[in-house]
């Protein structure tokens, strides 16, 4: 067993070893390193076919046509493109924007962009398990709706949205319905011929793939038009300009075949081994599971210790990779948006850890970091007043805090 | 965002061996006793600080420091480090101590120093409510 552990996986992954061989051949002048859009010569058509070959990978995990399918620079960048993209095409249409407070930063910031541009947008409140429901779209609506933006899997807690649900809605009153679908490939069946979404956003780096590509898919049928927010040559069908990396689409590809292929049975083994670590977790006294219990994506385990700080907890764990809601772990010294959106108190967000099994994860691991957990959990709260007065039977929502 | 060395080690001996990084709690009722507590748990940082005095002719001596801190690893390493500043210090020495010796003793980023602030306010709510015994 290798120290230190990497229980980081919603943040990003390591690149799968078959995804790293095919991407090899693709670089030297050995290599498939011509560039696709060169139609003269056979470097470039080799390179389109493998081009080509990736994009109907990523087509059939998410069963849609390959000609939906963008190249981009990540998610990120497919969330600016569709959101923006879509907003300003059909501004004539309505201003009206619906996503929900939890969204990740691309899509958030998009939106906000939006709204110095003269758009409405709403910011609808998960319930307190993470979840929006189709309900709370339709009531948002009104007249100048356009668009709706909405994740599939939340990146901080790993609830699953109804997408399906939300998108019968959507298409029912014309509006556009995007879904930031970053951590969901691989994950999370997706069959966008059965759900009737108009955008959606795919990164590589989540699903064992390299950084820096991603995917947008862009509905055909019916067929939803784009403002283009990279401009030069045209490429994509005009949707997003520039010379495409070869090496990067083919990983990409290729990882998304993978996890098409391993998809059940990655899953079967990381919901084993994360039920596992919760069952011995859930036993300690003060500690709570954030987010919704059934419909989480299966590595996903967001845990609050009370009355211990997550970057303290973080820092005892220090042979494991996690990530926490804590302020002291952000640069904003803000805790968590999505820990603070679900209603949570600010000092479970504090005391929060986001853990993150995936492939690569052994049970060894897993055991190793339950012991050290445990050992953590109880060297700081003996360093924990507030872990004292709990135990003096003090109500700390009563204590008049000095705050500073 | 990585840790300094002198960080890690506070945390990590404090961590360790509480009591002989006098992490701990006496009666606050006691009149030899000053307790001051900073922090709310809604930011993140609580710390509670006692100062158990002696007093020689009328000089006021810490004799022993007990503490325990909820928050991240540089604020659990300033009180520890407050904690060696204390210790045998006079009252009016202790007032002296300021924020920016416990950040200079750490090597505390910018963007914990906060973390040392919190300290030396506990400093001064224990001297406070001790002398208020007086």
């Amino acid at each position: 067993m290798r120290l230190p552990i990497y229980l980081d996986y919603a943040s990003t992954t390591p690149v799968d070893p078959r995804v790293i061989e095919k991407m090899q051949d693709c670089l030297s002048v050995e290599g498939n390193f011509g560039n696709p859009a060169s139609r003269s010569h056979i470097f470039g058509w080799k390179a389109e076919e493998a081009v080509e070959e990736a994009r109907s990978n990523v087509a059939a995990l998410v069963n849609c046509d390959p000609r939906e399918i963008i190249w981009t620079s990540g998610a990120t960048e497919s969330d600016n493109l569709a959101i923006k993209g879509a907003a300003r095409f059909y501004k004539d249409k309505g201003n009206h924007i619906i996503t929900s407070k939890i969204e990740h930063k691309a899509v958030l910031d998009s939106c906000r962009q939006l709204e110095r541009e003269g758009f409405q947008v709403t910011y609808l409140d998960p319930d307190n398990t993470g979840i929006i429901s189709p309900t709370q779209v339709k009531d948002a609506i009104t007249e100048e709706t356009i668009l709706v933006s909405l994740m599939h899997v939340n990146n901080e807690i790993g609830v699953i949205n109804d997408i399906q649900g939300i998108a019968e809605i959507t298409r029912s009153k014309g509006i556009i319905f995007h879904v930031d679908a970053a951590q969901s490939t691989g994950k999370v069946e997706i069959d966008l011929k059965k759900f009737k979404i108009d955008l959606m956003s795919f990164a590589s780096h989540k699903t064992y793939g390299p950084k820096g590509i991603g995917a947008m898919y862009a509905s055909r049928k019916p067929r939803i038009r784009l403002e283009a927010q990279i401009h030069g040559g045209g490429h994509e069908r005009g949707m997003r300009s520039g010379t495409l990396p070869t090496h990067q689409i083919v990983g990409m590809g290729e990882a998304f075949k993978i996890a098409k292929e391993d998809m059940l049975s990655d899953n079967k083994r990381i919901k084993k081994m994360r039920d596992r670590f919760w069952n011995e977790l859930k036993d300690i006294e003060e500690v709570y599971l954030n987010g919704d219990t059934e419909n989480r994506a299966d590595g996903f385990m967001n845990v609050s210790f009370n009355f211990i700080e997550g970057e303290s907890l973080m820092m005892a764990l220090k042979d494991i990779a996690i990530s926490s809601g804590s302020a002291c772990t952000s640069a904003s010294l803000e805790p968590s948006y999505v820990l603070r959106a679900l209603g949570m108190k600010d000092e479970l967000a504090h005391s929060s850890i986001r853990f993150a099994v995936g492939r690569f994860t052994t049970d060894e691991e897993v055991d190793y970091t339950v012991s050290l957990v445990k050992s953590a959990v109880v060297k700081l709260r003996e360093l924990s007043p507030l872990w004292d007065m709990y135990k003096d039977g003090v109500d700390l929502d009563s204590v008049e805090w000095v705050a500073h | 965002m990585a840790y300094s060395k002198k960080v890690i080690d506070k945390f990590e001996k404090t961590l360790e061996n509480p009591e002989g990084s006098s992490v701990g709690r006496w009666d606050p009722k006691e009149k030899d006793i000053g307790t001051g507590m900073v922090g709310a748990p809604a930011c993140g940082d609580v710390m509670r600080l006692q100062i158990k005095c002696e007093s020689l002719n009328n000089v006021h001596v810490i004799k022993d420091v007990k503490f325990k801190t909820y928050g991240c690893g540089s604020a659990i390493a300033s009180s520890s480090e407050l904690v060696d500043m204390l210790l045998g210090k006079t009252l009016e020495e202790a007032k002296e101590i300021k924020n920016k010796d416990i950040a200079e003793a750490l090597d505390l980023p910018p963007i914990k120093l906060h973390c040392s602030v919190l300290a030396e306010d506990s400093i001064h709510q224990a001297v406070k409510d001790y002398e208020s015994k007086l």
